[in-house]
C-alpha cells in the first residue's frame, strides 16, 4: 500500500524543525509549530470518523468552535486537534479507545 | 467601589482595546481568552518559529494588526491575562472558567464579553464530507499554518470573506477552482450608498475582486448551491451549482470553503440573561445593546463581532466604548469628546455593516430547497427530513422543541453551524415567520467539558 493521500498542502514555512508524532501507531513526520490537525492532514486525508454516520471527517472550523476534530490519546484523553500543538512523541488515536457509541442505522 | 473586579472575555480586536481603555482608566482587568495567543481570529498570530512577515499575513491591515499586537504586549504586565482559559458559563455574577481540567468561578463587578463570531452556514447536500470547511477555517489554515485546505479549492457562499480568502489563497500559490457567490451583483450595486460610508474598504473590496478575475479565477455571482459531491471515504470531489442563467455547472475539486458572512457568538450573553431582539435584515436574534455596548443587564457589556458584525475596525471602537461605559457606570469621570468621536465612528461602521448585509444577503430562501436527505446537523448526522418531520408531524415548530425531538442543535457544536439554518428550515416547512420559530437558547457549558473537569475555588 502506498502512502496515504494528504489533504492539506503546505505552501510556505517548510524549513521548520521536524517533529515525529504517532498516528494510530504509525510514525508521522510533522513540523514544529504545526497544530495536530495540520500534522495529520498533511499526512492523510482525514482525522476521525463520524460517530453517527461513520464517514471520514477532517475538521470543519479550525477555530475551536465545531468540535469536529477530536482525536484521542492512548490513555483515552480527548484532544481538539485544531488547537493542540504537536510535540515530539505525541501518540494519538483517531478512534476513541474502549468506547462504543450508538451508531445510527 | 474599591478595586472593582472587571473581567473581559476575549483577546481579539474588541477585547484588547477594552483592556487598554480599562488600564488607562486605572483598572487591572482579568482578560480570559480561549486561545494560546492574543489577536482573535482576524489578527491571529502565527506560531513561534514561523517566519513570514506580517504583511504576508495581514495584507492591507498589517499596520492595524501590528498596533493591536504591540498594544497587547505592552498591556500584559498591567492586566491579569489568562490565555487557554475557556469561559463556559455565566451565572449569579460569576464567570465560570476552565483551564487544564480545573474550573473556577470568578466574581465580577463589570463584565465585557467580546466573544467574536464564527462563519454563518447554510447546509448543502454533502457538506459533511471530509474536505468541506468553513471559510474561516480555510483562512486560518493559511494564516496560522501556511497550508491550503486542498489541492484544488472551491469557495462557495457569500460575504466579504468569500473573495478575501479566495484572493489570499491565489496570492499564496494555492489553486482556486472557482468563487461561487450566492449574492447577485445587483445587490452590491444597491448597497453602494451604505458601503460608501467606508470608501477605503469599499475600494479594497473592488480591487480584490478585480485581482481575482485577472488571475483567471472564475467569480460567478447569483449562483444556487446544489450539492457537494464526494464519498464517505475520500471526501469532497466537486461541487454542483445552478448559475444565474439557469445552467447547472459542476466544478471538480478536493476541498470547499463555505460560509455566508458571520454570526455572533452570543451564548455567554444569553447565559448572562441579556435580552435579545430579532433583526429582520439579517434574520437573526441579537443581544440588545445601546451605542456603547450596554446590555439589558446591569454591568454586562458586549463588544465586537460577538454582538454586531462591524468587522475588526468596528470591534476596536466598540471595545473602547464598552470599557468607557463600564468605567462610567463604576463612577469614573469620562472624556466626553473622545467618546463622542468613537460613537460617530461607530455609527459609520454600523452603516457599513448594514450595507454589507444588503450586498451579501443571508440566502434564507435556500432552506426550503435543501433536499430531505441532506444532513443539517453535521455533529450527529441528522437529516433535513427528520427536522421537517418533527416540525410538521409533532408540532415542534419552536426551535428548542424541534431540537429536543430531532437533536438538531444538540450536538457538540451546540448549534453554532446548524442553528440559524435549522430555524429557516422549520420556518419554511411550517410557513411560520422566523421570529416565531425563535432561536436556540444558549446552554452551559458553551463548549463541551471533559467529564473529569474538577472544581477549584480561588
Amino acid at each position: 500500500m502506498g502512502a496515504p493521500q494528504a489533504r492539506f498542502v503546505r505552501l510556505a514555512e517548510t524549513d521548520r524543525a521536524r517533529v515525529t508524532i504517532r498516528v494510530d501507531g504509525v510514525d508521522v513526520e510533522a513540523l514544529a509549530g504545526d497544530t495536530l490537525l495540520v500534522a495529520v492532514l498533511t499526512y492523510q486525508g482525514w482525522l476521525r470518523r463520524s460517530e453517527f454516520g461513520g464517514e471520514a471527517r477532517s475538521g470543519f472550523c479550525l477555530m475551536a468552535a465545531c468540535q469536529d476534530c477530536w482525536v484521542w490519546t492512548e490513555a483515552g484523553d480527548r484532544l481538539r486537534a485544531c488547537d493542540t500543538p504537536v510535540r515530539a512523541g505525541l501518540s494519538i488515536l483517531t478512534e476513541q479507545p474502549d468506547t462504543s457509541w450508538p451508531i445510527r442505522g | 467601589m474599591a478595586n472593582p473586579r472587571v473581567i473581559i472575555i476575549g483577546a481579539g480586536s474588541a477585547g484588547v482595546r477594552a483592556a487598554q481603555t480599562l488600564v488607562e482608566g486605572g483598572m487591572r482587568p482579568i482578560v480570559i481568552d480561549e486561545s494560546a495567543r492574543d489577536g482573535g481570529q482576524i489578527y491571529r498570530r502565527q506560531p513561534e518559529g514561523f517566519s513570514r512577515p506580517k504583511s504576508a499575513l495581514y495584507g492591507s491591515e498589517t499596520a492595524r494588526a501590528e498596533a493591536l499586537h504591540s498594544t497587547f504586549d505592552d498591556l500584559k504586565s498591567r492586566i491579569d491575562y489568562r490565555p487557554r482559559h475557556l469561559a463556559w458559563n455565566i451565572a449569579d455574577g460569576h464567570v465560570h472558567v476552565v483551564h487544564e481540567g480545573a474550573s473556577d468561578a470568578l466574581p465580577y463587578d463589570a463584565l465585557i464579553i467580546a466573544a467574536g463570531a464564527t462563519d454563518r452556514l447554510m447546509p448543502v447536500k454533502g457538506w459533511h464530507f471530509a474536505g468541506a470547511y468553513s471559510l474561516g477555517a480555510a483562512q486560518i489554515a493559511l494564516k496560522a499554518q501556511a497550508s491550503a485546505i486542498g489541492r484544488r479549492v472551491i469557495f462557495m457562499g457569500t460575504g466579504p470573506l468569500l473573495q478575501l480568502v479566495a484572493s489570499q489563497y491565489v496570492k499564496a500559490g494555492a489553486k482556486v477552482v472557482a468563487v461561487l457567490d450566492t449574492s447577485p451583483f445587483s445587490a452590491q450595486i444597491k448597497a453602494l450608498p451604505k458601503l460608501i460610508a467606508r470608501p477605503d474598504v469599499l475600494f479594497k473590496g473592488i480591487k480584490l475582486v478585480a485581482g481575482l478575475k485577472l488571475s483567471g479565477v472564475p467569480v460567478l455571482r447569483g449562483i444556487t448551491p446544489l450539492e457537494i459531491h464526494g464519498d464517505a471515504e475520500t471526501g469532497v470531489t466537486g461541487v454542483s451549482v445552478r448559475l444565474a442563467s439557469g445552467e447547472i455547472r459542476r466544478f471538480e475539486g478536493d476541498a470547499v470553503g463555505l460560509g455566508y458572512h458571520l454570526r455572533p457568538e452570543t451564548q455567554l450573553a444569553d447565559l448572562a440573561q441579556c435580552a435579545f431582539d430579532f433583526d429582520a435584515q439579517t434574520r437573526q436574534f441579537r443581544p440588545r445593546i445601546d451605542i456603547d455596548g450596554r446590555t439589558s443587564v446591569a454591568n454586562v457589556y458586549l463588544a465586537g463581532d460577538g454582538v454586531l458584525t462591524q468587522g475588526a475596525d468596528g470591534a476596536e471602537i466598540s471595545g473602547r466604548l464598552a470599557a468607557f461605559a463600564a468605567l462610567a457606570d463604576l463612577g469614573h469621570a469620562m472624556p466626553d469628546s473622545r467618546i463622542n468621536t468613537l460613537r460617530q465612528d461607530r455609527a459609520r461602521m454600523e452603516l457599513f455593516r448594514e450595507g454589507l448585509a444588503e450586498a451579501f444577503p443571508w440566502p434564507h430562501s435556500l432552506a426550503a430547497g435543501i433536499p430531505d436527505e441532506a444532513i443539517v446537523c453535521r455533529c450527529e448526522g441528522v437529516r433535513a427530513s427528520e427536522l421537517r418531520g418533527v416540525a410538521l408531524e409533532k408540532g415542534a415548530s419552536e426551535l428548542n422543541r424541534a431540537k429536543a425531538f430531532s437533536r438538531v442543535g444538540m450536538g457538540r457544536c451546540q448549534g453554532r453551524y446548524c442553528g440559524h439554518a435549522a430555524a429557516e428550515i422549520v420556518a419554511a416547512a411550517t410557513g411560520l415567520p422566523l421570529e416565531k420559530v425563535g432561536r436556540l437558547r444558549g446552554q452551559a457549558p458553551v463548549k463541551p467539558l471533559a467529564i473529569s473537569t474538577r472544581r477549584v475555588d480561588s
